[in-house]
């Protein structure tokens, strides 16, 4: 059964007088448990698939179902509860507060979803530990290495037990040794917990590590195939 | 769902981090309420200071004085002519329906002396009836008598600064004093009403039966002549009729004609008093009025800030919204920001003007009175500045589209 489903997909963005097809007329189905590499040159669209998958924006045309729920027929505050409960993000820029603890930042989304102080202090350093950032948790992000970071993040994202993490070049910002465990850990999660990774990247060897590669030009699917992890 | 206690950490942490710029903030703020409550204490303590003097005065009190005199073109001002006696007095008394009671007042400077010390006060021949009229009490002894009035006898009553004058701590209570070299028994003493709207202080006095000053004192020639009728009016609502109904039956008793001006003068100095405690009244919220200026301009200040902040934070913003922060979520976070901001200025302005308003009367030397109501006013006022201010800002964030604010740099 497809976690997500996405029938023709359209996003038009109006520059002026000039309409710009970002996305026209993407269909997609994923499964629960797969780990995709979504490719392609910048301006293909993946980055405006990865919103709408995403929750954070909705497409022009077309439908989009998580989880059984048409996301066309939710509002502002319905979607960011979506985004609490069902999503995880993992940015370029890791996205983390400044000035703000590890733990903190990790607690985030739970404070959001309404959790006690008592309950977010022990799911918050259990996520810190699965990440390998025990001992780590008052640290502020500018204390941390960009690997770190990155792994706060991945805890700040699996935290509320969202199904899906979504991932923006989460790799693009480290070196390729620090990559490669930030690779291993979404592996172990995919593994491990099951949890559905969907990444862009424009690199090969870490798109290597998925299962099933999605390549975008100009809006449109270019080549969707499944193969065995390297 | 939103949780209060971690939205109020969230929006503590945020100032903190900005301590400067939130203190600065809370400036305006604190000038503000400080600004409030320093003017309301200034005009409360001059309204205060105006209905104690009313008070101390006697309320609803009516003066009457004798006409001028002209002597060869030369006019000697009001109280020159001898014109009240003893039995305009009494018919006031009998025939005004308006009329509470009446003191009649023959009055003159004169040496006091006690043992060894002596002073010069006001000396005032009355009846007993004056501490009715002026709302006066005895802090010791007892009153004279209408009996002692009949008979002229040789009594006084002493106000305080003539009893600290001349006997100190003693108790005066039945000593002998002399005044103008005539031996008189203290009967009491008068308790303390302070100065007089004119600055006057007056229990520097000493009064005795009206009779035994026209005729051991300051005698005249014409027997029976008083100096001043003073006139207790039964109600605030009476005085006006009491005014006239004195006016129609001194003419009547002093046989003027209708053209003729009065050969006295009516005075009504509690209206005069109650005029001058309106006007302070209306002072008082003139300048709370433009102090609320000023916490206004604070609050503006505020809206500046959290704008600033706001667009500083888009980021921020966005990523709160990216792991589920809801419209409110965010909302209340900058309201609460806001409404921090104006509350912490607030408890600090009320401090302010505390200590700004003591610093005034210590200074300035004017009464100042600090209200609880004048505070909770400030107080509340700076809260919904706060509110009212913080939430176009706040309004302002909630409405980011989280993919735009992501990006922002």
């Amino acid at each position: 059964m497809a976690i997500i489903e996405a029938q023709e997909i359209t996003k038009v963005y109006r520059l002026g007088d000039i309409d710009l097809h970002a996305l026209s007329g993407v269909s997609l189905a994923i499964k629960k448990g797969e780990f995709i590499a979504v490719m392609g040159p910048s301006g293909s669209g993946k980055s405006t698939l990865m919103n709408i998958l995403g929750c954070l924006d909705k497409p022009t045309n077309g439908k989009y179902i998580l989880e059984n729920i048409d996301i066309g027929n939710l509002n502002r505050d319905e979607l960011a509860g979506i985004r609490n409960k069902k999503i995880g993000f993992i940015f370029q820029g890791f996205n983390l507060l400044p000035r703000t603890s590890a733990i903190e930042n990790v607690e985030l989304p739970m404070l959001y979803d309404g959790l006690s102080a008592k309950d977010r202090g022990g799911k918050a350093l259990e996520a810190l530990r699965n990440v390998g950032l025990e001992g780590r948790e008052d640290h502020h992000p500018n204390q941390l290495s960009g690997g770190q970071q990155q792994r706060v993040a991945i805890a700040r994202a699996l935290v509320n037990d969202a199904p899906i993490i979504l991932a923006d070049e989460p790799t693009g910002n480290l070196d390729s040794k620090t990559s490669a465990e930030i690779m291993e850990l979404f592996v172990k999660l995919n593994t491990q917990s099951d949890i559905t990774i969907i990444l862009v990247t424009h690199e090969n060897d870490i798109a290597a590590y998925s299962r099933r590669i999605i390549k975008f030009l100009d809006g449109r699917i270019i080549s969707d195939e499944h193969k065995e992890r390297l | 769902m939103i949780n209060l206690p971690s939205t109020f950490r969230i929006s503590f942490r945020a100032l903190k981090v900005n301590k400067m710029r939130s203190a600065l903030t809370m400036l305006g703020i604190i000038i503000g309420v400080g600004a409030v409550i320093a003017m309301l204490a200034v005009g409360t303590g001059a309204s205060k200071k105006i209905s104690d003097q009313i008070s101390s005065m006697g309320s609803n009190l009516l003066i009457i004085l004798p006409g001028a005199t002209t002597a060869g073109g030369v006019r000697m001002g009001s109280g020159t002519q001898p014109t009240l006696t003893m039995g305009d007095a009494e018919a006031i008394q009998k025939e005004c329906p308006a009329v509470q009671d009446i003191a009649p007042v023959h009055s003159g400077v004169a040496q006091v002396v006690y043992g060894h010390q002596n002073w010069s006060t006001g000396v005032v021949g009355t009846t007993p009836s004056m501490l009715i009229v002026r709302d006066w009490s005895l802090a010791a002894g007892r009153s004279f008598t209408e009996q002692d009035v009949k008979s002229a006898t040789k009594v006084c009553l002493l106000g305080q600064s003539v009893v600290d004058n001349l006997f100190g701590d003693m108790d005066p209570t039945g000593q002998f004093i002399r005044i103008k070299n005539v031996p008189f028994v203290v009967n009491g003493v008068l308790a303390p009403k302070g100065q007089s709207a004119q600055g006057q202080d007056q229990d520097d006095t000493v009064l005795i039966p009206v009779t035994t000053a026209q005729k051991k004192l300051f005698g005249t020639s014409f027997p029976g002549m008083i100096r001043i009728i003073m006139v207790k009016a039964k109600s605030t609502e009476d005085l006006s009729s009491a005014e006239k109904q004195i006016n129609e039956l001194l003419r009547q008793r002093h046989h003027i004609g209708t053209k003729q001006d009065n050969d006295f003068t009516v005075r009504n100095l509690t209206q005069v008093m109650q005029t001058a405690e309106q006007s302070t009244k209306v002072m008082t919220l003139l300048l709370g009025a433009i102090a609320s200026v000023s916490l206004l301009v604070g609050g503006i200040g505020i809206m500046n800030i959290m704008l600033v902040s706001v667009t500083e934070r888009t980021r921020e913003i966005g990523i709160r919204m990216a792991i589920g922060a809801k419209t409110w979520d965010i909302r209340l976070q900058f309201l609460i920001e806001a409404l921090t901001l104006s509350l912490i200025g607030g408890v600090a302005g009320i401090i302010l003007g505390i200590s700004g308003s003591k610093l005034i009367s210590t200074l300035a030397g004017w009464t100042t009175i600090i209200s609880p109501f004048s505070v909770l006013l400030a107080f509340g006022f700076s809260g919904l500045v706060g509110i009212f201010f913080g939430f176009y800002p706040a309004y302002k964030a909630s409405l980011l589209d989280p993919i735009e604010a992501l990006r922002y740099e």
